[in-house]
């Protein structure tokens, strides 16, 4: 599994790899030039949404600017071009996942509504009573209400896998809980609140030996690990833009050809037809049937820009220079008097949710921030892992391909200076 | 004074670290909670009314320093208060976090909860003060149900 690459070099400086230089990374995104309250900004809110590199809001401007259109439905030039490049990128993010086809890749606004296509076109219409959708405690908001309102929809029940006290999966609860009702298992490829990255290849395996199938939320796992849904067998993966360095409004999800074709649309409208009457509507292909309307032609190929600067610079020296900062961060955090960090699991990406003292994450956010710090504070949309650890929020500095140890610093030192405010 | 030291005044950090009247009024007259869902924070106001006489206040709950502080002080504020005085300094407090008009004349004096006027500085932590107020409004009109900053 090529998500490995991040846990099997313990991130270490001999293990920088050559090809990853974080300066010119840094180059890339204009925002970071930036100053904040007078400091330079230090961006350490990369789970709520990622900067844009030039060379995706270059491709957005230049759309806009210089080859706007409606795509599937004019001859003319313009028309024509703009197809190619929306069809283009959906082709890019079928392979930047791995995908068979590219009609496996259905472009939605987000990862909140891939969730919602699948539970509103999959799993609806074959939820009876007393049927089961398993999920875990340290879902984001949206792998849980949109799983909520099916069953509401049908008498279904939701049951959901314990995490531990490191905020890892219980994969032997897990396998407890997989019943002869359950329907679906969703499950997040890297928790947002807690880093976690979770055992997904052995959850769909477990899953798939009963014929359940697995949608992965892989909103966080898209930014900074390599994926291949081919090999990890899912049947439903889902993808946000923003969260990957392109443009917010856009997200993709992927579904297995055979699925998505048994599926009734999700939406009615323009685009998801092939014929209309008023005695009855056919409907169009797979992708086109879930992509009703004028879908976000430009937020498209920006994804497909993104998509070419992640593989540009390899996902596996993105992994690895971040499992690096990681371990400096997790360090040199824990060294700080009454840091406690919450979210320990052995395997992790580059989130660090904290506690100092009994301080309220906000107080902590707002020091930071007069320092140009921008972390996030709050519940991040996962309150059950909240409750589950008996707090009502952290701070959390979730890192990507362009933060620095100097930056680290910089946190640790804000840290500092929240504790002498309120010593 | 820097932003920092503004927002996080002396008193502020005071009334966080020893909160005064945080504890359960009962039976109260009025009683409301109020919930930030942007932070999950939530506050439980008790009154206990003699007349139009705030005769005892008091609240429940744990929040950012900011909320903290401002529900003791609050709290402080408003014992032996008029109901009308009451209502007349929370659209004061509410002017002097929001309004850049500043607070206007008549009525009676914020006083000491002036120290409230560095949080307009910061749009994102003026609900953290203002939770409070507003669930003493529900309290006043004893609704049970839960307000919120949304
Ligand atoms: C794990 C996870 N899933 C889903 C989402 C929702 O993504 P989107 O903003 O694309 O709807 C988020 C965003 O915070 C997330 O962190």
């Amino acid at each position: 599994m090529r998500t490995t690459a991040i846990t099997a070099q313990p991130g270490s400086a001999q293990h920088r790899p050559d090809s990853f230089d974080v300066e010119r990374v840094r180059r890339d995104f204009p925002i970071l030039q930036r100053t904040i309250n007078g400091k330079p900004l230090v961006y350490l809110d990369n789970a709520a949404t990622g900067q844009k590199p030039q060379a995706v809001i270059d491709t957005i401007s230049r759309y806009y600017a210089a080859e706007n259109a409606n795509i599937h439905r004019g001859v003319h030039r313009l028309s024509v071009d703009a197809t190619a490049a929306y069809e283009g990128a959906r082709a890019k993010v079928q392979r930047f996942i791995g995908a068979a086809r590219p009609e496996e890749i259905i472009f939605v606004r987000s990862a909140t509504e891939a969730i919602n296509l699948v539970a509103q076109a999959y799993l609806r219409p074959m939820l009876e009573p007393g049927d089961e959708v398993l999920i875990s405690t340290m879902e984001h908001h949206s792998n849980i209400v949109p799983w909520q309102i099916v069953c509401e929809q049908t008498g279904s029940v939701l049951r959901v896998v314990p995490i531990n006290d490191a905020g890892e999966y219980m994969f032997e609860e897990y396998e407890q809980l997989l019943s002869s009702r359950t329907r679906l298992v969703a499950v997040t490829h890297v928790s947002n609140a807690l880093g976690t990255i979770n055992p997904v290849r052995r959850i769909i395996e477990v899953a798939h030996q009963r014929d359940i199938p697995v949608l992965v939320d892989g909103a966080q796992a898209a930014p900074h690990l390599a994926i291949d849904v081919k090999e990890l067998d899912c049947d439903f993966y889902a993808i946000s833009g923003h969260k990957m360095f392109g443009p917010s409004g856009i997200g993709a999800l992927y579904g297995k050809y055979e699925l998505l074709d048994d599926m009734p649309p999700y939406q009615g409208g323009g685009e998801m037809i092939l014929s209309v009457s008023f005695e009855g509507t056919v409907y169009n292909h797979v992708p086109h049937k879930f992509e009703a309307g004028t879908p976000n032609i430009a937020g498209a190929i920006g994804l497909g820009a993104t998509v070419d600067y992640l593989q540009q610079i390899g996902l596996d020296n993105i992994a690895a220079y971040e499992h690096e900062l990681l371990d400096y961060a997790t360090e040199a955090l824990s060294g700080v008097p009454d840091v406690r960090l919450i979210g320990t699991a052995k395997h992790k990406a580059a989130v660090l949710s904290f506690l100092v003292g009994d301080i309220h994450p906000h107080d902590v956010g707002t020091i930071l921030d007069l320092e140009g710090i921008a972390v996030r504070t709050g519940h991040h949309c996962a309150q059950p892992v909240m409750q589950r650890f008996g707090i009502t929020a952290t701070a959390r500095a979730s890192l990507a391909l362009y933060n620095t140890t100097a930056e680290i610093d910089a946190l640790v030192a804000g840290v500092g200076k929240v504790r002498k405010v309120f010593g | 004074m820097s932003a920092l030291t503004d927002l996080y005044q002396q008193l502020i950090l005071d009334h966080n670290k020893s909160p005064r009247n945080r504890r359960k009024l009962e039976p109260a007259d009025g009683r409301a909670e109020g919930y930030n869902p942007l932070c999950g924070d939530r506050v439980t106001v008790y009154l206990s009314l003699d007349g139009d006489v705030v005769r005892d206040i008091a609240f429940e709950g744990s929040g950012c320093a900011i909320s903290t502080a401002a529900a003791s002080m609050m709290t402080q504020r408003l014992k032996g208060k008029s109901v009308s005085e009451a209502k007349s300094l929370f659209e004061k407090f509410r002017r002097l976090l929001t309004d850049e008009h500043g607070v206007g004349d008549g009525g009676p004096e914020l006083g000491k909860l002036e120290a409230f006027g560095g949080v307009r500085r910061f749009p994102a932590r003026v609900k953290c003060a203002t939770l409070v107020w507003h669930t003493l409004n529900a309290a006043l009109e004893n609704r049970e149900d839960i307000v919120s900053t949304e």
